[in-house]
């Protein structure tokens, strides 16, 4: 245990369940960007998986509607120490997406309208753990919660569900994204308390 | 980039009310290793039976020294915030992990023109960077772009408003105006944010920090005004 802070108590709402190491529960949907919020037209909108190969695969936002949606029921924790309970989104698993995509990739780079990036392996992203969302709650994303779409990882730290999401990089080797060069961990799991490099 | 990632032990030193609701409390910090202007810290507090609360501050202070300034807003509810603007007192101790945040800096040799756009208690991490700037002794065109509801919540507004050479300062009243205040309150404008030298032409650095509104409103401003998106750098609080 660390020093002991003279009068201080805590509120220290009991959690409906156990949350990450160093998280409060918060009911708000704060929000983290570096720069302004892109406003992507569900038009112009697109998604492209680019292999290692360079073989892609692109799909507008049409095509994307017209696959098979899947409701996620999850808690969602940021890095700067807020966790939201229960959250419900909707969106096309990442199984989906990848399942025609001929790769032996073991690292991907997630890539955002607005040009943030955020780096996952591979296998974070399979087996019913990562989705492309495109409802929050409801309702269509909001573009400052990165809407039209953004990606869904919610077991690693929320940096890594980019936002706007615009294509996956899928790549042999590792390469760190847009927070990962500035001091966040490279893999961000919240149960290890992985914030900083 | 490194980090000093290890939690430090910090025992409060000084506190001074800046508002109504907002104090700078200053903390001193064996082997914090100083900051660069516009960066964070992590602080964790410690009840007796080993609860422990943590949350991130913006450092008011950048520097090199062991001394931490932080500038705290309460936030009503909170937890953490109505400890450090009530209760803590010199000798109290915490910890403090950072500092934090590569990206939401200002370089004090970095001679291009600065725009800083704070909403509420969003003005924190630019008083680090005013405050780095005087001491550097360089003079790189600042401008600071304030909007707070009314006087009395107006955080460092002496210190803001001290004369100092290549610093132009705009005060956007949302609220209450001062007495004598040439204008009604009102909201951010495109006017408050363009200013002769300070444009996208002049390859001005934007910083934006307030609420997370607010943030939004600005910078949807300023990249209407022509700036780049990766000329501007947000960061935000609360939620939307």
């Amino acid at each position: 245990m660390g020093v002991v802070t003279r009068g201080f108590g805590g509120r220290r709402p009991e959690p409906e369940r156990q949350i990450p190491p160093g998280q409060f529960v918060t009911d708000d949907f704060p929000v983290l960007s570096a720069g302004p919020t892109p406003h992507v037209d569900e038009a112009h909108w697109e998604l492209t998986v680019r292999a290692e190969t360079g073989e892609g695969r692109t799909w507008t936002w049409d095509a994307l509607m017209a696959l098979p949606a899947e409701d996620v029921e999850t808690d969602i924790h940021c890095v700067t120490h807020w966790t939201k309970l229960g959250t419900t989104w909707r969106g096309v698993s990442l199984d989906t997406l990848l399942a025609d995509v001929e790769t032996s990739a073991e690292f991907v780079m997630a890539h955002s309208y607005g040009g943030y990036t955020t780096n996952l392996p591979m296998q974070d992203l399979l087996d019913g753990q990562a989705s492309v969302a495109f409802e929050f709650e409801g309702e269509p994303l909001e573009p400052v919660h990165g809407g039209p779409a953004r990606l869904l990882v919610p077991h690693l730290y929320f940096w890594k569900s980019a936002k706007w999401l615009r294509g996956l990089e899928l790549m042999d080797a590792e390469d760190l994204g847009f927070w990962e060069q500035n001091g966040y961990h490279a893999y961000g799991d919240p149960w290890l308390e992985q914030r900083y490099s | 980039m490194t980090w000093q990632t290890g939690w430090h032990v910090a025992t409060v030193v000084g506190a001074r009310p800046l508002t109504d609701t907002a104090r700078e409390l200053t903390l001193a910090v064996p082997g914090f290793g100083g900051a660069l202007p516009g960066q964070h810290v992590d602080v964790r507090l410690t009840a007796p039976d080993g609860y422990q609360a943590t949350r991130a501050y913006s450092l008011a202070t950048a520097g090199v020294d062991e001394r931490v300034d932080l500038v705290v807003d309460e936030v009503p509810d909170g937890e953490v915030s109505p400890y450090l603007t009530h209760d803590a007192r010199p000798g109290d101790q915490v910890e403090v992990r950072g500092p934090l945040g590569g990206y939401f800096v200002w370089h004090d040799d970095d001679p291009a023109p600065v725009l800083l756009v704070a909403g509420g208690s969003g003005v924190v991490p630019f008083l680090a960077m005013l405050r780095a700037r005087r001491l550097s002794g360089r003079r790189a065109p600042f401008r600071l772009v304030c909007s707070v509801r009314g006087p009395a919540g107006a955080i460092g507004r002496d210190e803001i408003d001290s004369p100092d050479p290549g610093l132009d300062v705009r005060w956007v009243y949302t609220r209450e105006v001062p007495p004598g205040w040439p204008t009604s309150p009102a909201r951010i404008t495109p006017d408050d944010l363009a200013a002769p030298g300070f444009g996208p032409a002049e390859g001005t650095d934007v910083f934006v920090c307030g609420p997370t509104r607010f943030v939004e409103t600005a910078a949807e401003l300023l990249t209407g005004l022509g700036h780049p998106s990766a000329r501007v750098r947000t960061e935000r609080f609360g939620g939307a």
